[in-house]
């Protein structure tokens, strides 16, 4: 009794802490051309490599420093969560909606069409992910929409899976039974009767895959995979801080300090939202 | 206080988290060779006084008074070490469900002779022939077999006799036996009561047997505490006891117990008016207590 | 019962290898680029260009060109590689060596962490120390493998240099190895100067890929453990005057570890995924490594070669585990 008093006390902390972080991030990301201090993309040699506001060289307007070629650190990060946000929005969503349509079925109806769906997560399981990626960015060509099909046609897999059990756990419920008992229809029982109960879940798998899309976008971009154009990323400017890192860390710092709160955030948020929203552990 | 009792529990009040009380004030004692039943509803708390004695309490129930004594050593003023190999060395419990007292991935022997070897310091082999001759005890006649066993092999008799010739097997002092017939089938119920009281006369260990079924306290014990909402509301004599019960609770508890050799009787509610009555008696020993405990 | 629950694993592990094998090869043929041309000099002729496709079978169907493939890989030719001009098979058991290796460092460290803090967790169940570990498998759990890598190479790597961030060995060191299990090898030939160069450039990126699994086999080992600790038998080995420690050394682990192995299997195989991007960080010449050049390279029959070895090698964990279970489990095992 007591346990679950502080966790959900501890949860909705939780909540908080990442929304707000989540918050912050998706209003610098909207109103990027307001509050970025600086262009992201203009170059000053003479700014090249300048230390965040607190060290000595540092110069006023740039606040976090710059990288090899001067540009903003800030900024960039400012406008890289413009890439980040449609990315994580799109891709998990696009995930979502496969890999969730295709548990239920499974799970529901069963037989053969749980045999098939079953054998291609299988299929796809035996990718290594990170690769795979790889391997459909560059087939597709580089561009913000290969790197949201990429994820989405990677990670529907773990929608499918988690919703597939559910599904499977809800359907021998009795309240199922009664209503096929009452006459009801088999898919209007699995979206009326199922799909309430499996929801919870659906959110807090949705919100970890954000988190998920947004690293691998990193990967890529940090593979010089992503997208191609001189936007700047989240992954693109910590593989230039990874090349300077003896000569300017906080190009590296501070976009992983980001990129850490961000997908903390993420899955903290989704799992806040499953223990409030979720009946049975509430 | 009894120095020369085996048990001797005095005054044992315990806690849950939310100041509730669980045990108020219990009160009882073993005396060597005795078999002392524990008779109460489930919910009583019975079972938690066994669980006190061995030290297996769970976490969240907390002893806030009251002294337990075993052959006159102070549990509570014991080191945790010192307290599990005492327990350990003298005595033993006979668990409820025989399903679930075995360890599914551990063969019946090594379970039976690991407290004789690891604690108690015994070698391999004596410990080995010490369990051979209490698997005979307990009437079991292919004892290789059985060893090699793993729990799910077994029926739910057949382990219930193992557990028993291992809780003899350290020669223990006092054995707490928890409802050990509950779970079994009442075929089997008969056979295992007799058993145990067969093998408690031979090796003259007292007992401290927790259970709802007054049938069974007849059968088996000499003595009887009578416990309601972890109060001992009636302590006595078995026979005198069933002879003449006192306390109002004793009485509509017999009431509502089907008589033993009645197949056809329905268990009944315990009267009513008598649960009322004690609760207020309760609720006011309840307040009188809170007053010097904060 | 035993055969055939293997058996029925060996046909499913069968078709999902055709699987993987199939989408690999759909996904590569429809690559726009075309990696004939990469290879040719400026100004090679149409003549020189038909005469390479002809040569690595690119002028053919792709239903062709798959079964052609495919009855080589069934004899062990996975074909040449377009840009290293190796037989992809060779290159392939050059490299696997250093990801396993790699691996298995990452899987026994994610034990020992996991495992540890599991049972330190259990035994403080309810404390502080239990609400700390807690904490720490949380975190451990959300960031993934490529931010630990970095946040590695920061502490350790910049701020206070004490390992290597890049290689697999020092390049100075001369090797005296026969296989390319260059840190087994120097442990069995007792080189322990070499298994210490080694092992510091490795350390890193095992770690990196550690500690995810490793919270997870915390997290999931500790609720195990919680919950078989207030079974009866448990209570009863209490009785019996074992400590804390040893009941659950002795009567919860094993039971409580079933469930948990059947999770790091997959896990394990999430590890080993991993390792294509940590091996990346830290410059580290494994399969994953030279899977990552084969892409930008467009080199289509390494790309498959690498990721089918992946794909068997993940199966193939899988099966093992499946077996394990089936073996540990004393009621399937006699059922």
């Amino acid at each position: 009794m007591d346990d679950s008093r502080i966790s959900r006390h501890g949860s909705g902390a939780r909540l908080w802490l990442a929304g707000g972080w989540l918050l912050l991030a998706l209003l610098a990301a909207i109103f990027a051309p307001l509050v970025a201090p600086q262009d992201p993309l203009a170059q000053d040699l003479m700014f090249e490599r300048l230390p965040p506001f607190w060290m000595s060289g540092a110069e006023p307007g740039f606040w976090l420093g710059t990288d090899s070629l001067g540009r903003d650190l800030l900024s960039r990060l400012i406008f890289g969560a413009r890439i980040a946000f449609v990315v994580a929005f799109a891709a998990a969503l696009a995930a979502c909606l496969v890999g969730s349509t295709l548990g239920l079925i499974a799970g529901y109806f069963g037989g053969w069409a749980d045999r098939i769906i079953s054998r291609i997560v299988d299929v796809w399981m035996a990718f290594p992910p990170v690769l795979f990626a790889i391997l459909l960015v560059a087939v597709l060509g580089t561009g913000l929409s290969s790197v949201i099909i990429a994820i989405a046609v990677i990670d529907w897999t773990r929608f499918c899976r988690v919703i597939r059990a559910e599904t499977m756990g809800q359907a021998r419920m009795d309240y199922v039974e009664n209503a096929r008992i009452a006459g009801y229809g088999r898919i209007g029982i699995m979206l009326r009767e199922v799909l309430p109960n499996v929801v919870p879940s659906i959110v807090a798998l949705l919100s970890l895959e954000m988190g998920i899309a947004v690293i691998v976008e990193a990967i890529l971009s940090f593979v010089n995979l992503s997208i191609s154009t001189d936007d700047p990323t989240w992954g693109g400017i910590i593989a230039e801080g990874r090349l300077s890192i003896h000569q300017a860390w906080w190009v590296l710092v501070f976009p992983l300090v980001t990129l850490i709160l961000t997908v903390l955030s993420f899955s903290q948020f989704g799992e806040g939202l499953k223990a409030r929203f979720d009946p049975v552990l509430r | 206080m009894n120095a020369s009792a085996c048990l001797d529990i005095s005054n044992l009040s315990a806690v849950l988290p939310n100041g509730a009380r669980v045990l108020r004030s219990v009160s009882l004692s073993v005396q060597p060779g005795e078999v002392r039943a524990l008779v109460g509803e489930s919910g009583a708390g019975k079972t938690m006084i066994g669980k006190a004695v061995l030290g297996v309490l769970s976490p969240s129930v907390r002893i806030v008074e009251g002294d337990m004594l075993l052959e006159g050593e102070d549990l509570g003023r014991l080191q945790p070490k010192a307290r599990r190999t005492l327990i350990g060395a003298r005595t033993a419990l006979i668990p409820q469900d025989p399903l679930t007292a075995l360890n599914p991935s551990r063969r019946i022997g090594p379970q039976m002779t690991d407290r004789l070897v690891r604690i108690l310091g015994w070698s391999g082999q004596r410990a080995d022939v010490r369990i051979r001759q209490l698997l005979d005890e307990v009437q079991i006649r292919d004892p290789n077999r059985v060893l090699k066993c793993y729990p799910h092999e077994l029926s739910g008799g057949m382990r219930q006799r193992v557990l028993i010739a291992a809780a003899f097997a350290a020669e223990p002092r006092l054995i707490v036996a928890d409802e050990p017939t509950t779970a079994l089938d009442v075929t089997v119920q008969k056979q295992i009561l007799r058993l145990i009281a067969q093998l408690q006369r031979e090796h003259g260990t007292a007992i401290l047997f927790v259970t709802h079924d007054l049938g069974v306290v007849a059968k088996i014990s000499q003595k009887v505490s009578v416990l309601y909402a972890g109060k001992v509301v009636e302590e006595a004599e078995t026979a005198a006891l069933f002879a003449a019960p006192q306390h109002p609770y004793t009485r509509a508890l017999m009431a509502a117990t089907p008589r033993y050799t009645d197949p056809f009787a329905s268990l009944k509610p315990v009267d009513e008016a008598v649960l009322a009555g004690l609760a207020a008696e309760i609720a006011a020993a309840d307040q009188a207590w809170r007053r010097p405990h904060g | 019962m035993l055969l055939q629950r293997f058996l029925i694993r060996l046909l499913t592990m069968a078709i999902t290898l055709f699987g993987v094998a199939v989408v690999v090869f759909v996904v590569i043929r429809v690559a726009p680029g075309d990696p004939i041309a990469m290879m040719l000099p400026p100004g090679a002729t149409d003549a020189d260009i038909a005469r390479l496709r002809a040569l690595y079978g690119l002028d053919k169907t792709i239903v062709e060109q798959f079964f052609i493939w495919l009855s080589g890989v069934v004899r062990g030719d996975f074909g040449t590689s377009i840009s290293l001009r190796q037989d992809v098979l060779g290159l392939v058991f050059n490299r696997l060596p250093a990801t396993l290796e790699l691996a298995i460092t990452a899987l026994l460290m994610a034990l020992a962490i996991g495992g540890t803090t599991a049972i330190l967790g259990a035994r403080e169940r309810g404390t502080a120390v239990e609400a700390g570990i807690d904490i720490a498998s949380g975190a451990a759990l959300s960031i993934p493998d490529f931010l630990w890598g970095l946040v590695l190479i920061l502490l350790f790597g910049v701020m206070v240099p004490v390992f290597d961030i890049s290689g697999r060995v020092s390049p100075q060191l001369d090797l005296p190895f026969v296989t390319q299990f260059y840190l087994f090898e120097s442990i069995a030939r007792l080189r322990f100067d070499l298994t210490k160069d080694l092992l510091g450039h490795m350390l890193m990126p095992a770690v990196a890929l550690a500690l995810p699994l490793a919270a997870i086999i915390s997290q999931l080992l500790k609720q195990s453990l919680k919950e078989v600790l207030d079974l009866d038998y448990v209570v009863l080995a209490r009785v019996k005057g074992f400590s804390e420690t040893q009941v659950i050394l002795r009567e919860a682990l094993k039971n409580a570890a079933l469930p948990t192995l059947t999770l790091v299997g997959v896990q394990f195989t999430f590890l080993i995924g991993g390792t294509v991007i940590v091996e990346r960080l830290f410059s580290y010449e494994g399969l994953g490594n030279m899977a990552i050049d084969a892409v930008i390279n467009r080199d289509l029959p390494l790309i498959q070669g690498i990721v089918l070895v992946f794909a068997l090698l993940f199966v193939l964990i899988n099966l093992t585990v499946d077996m394990m279970y089936a073996l540990l489990n004393p009621r399937l095992r006699h059922g």
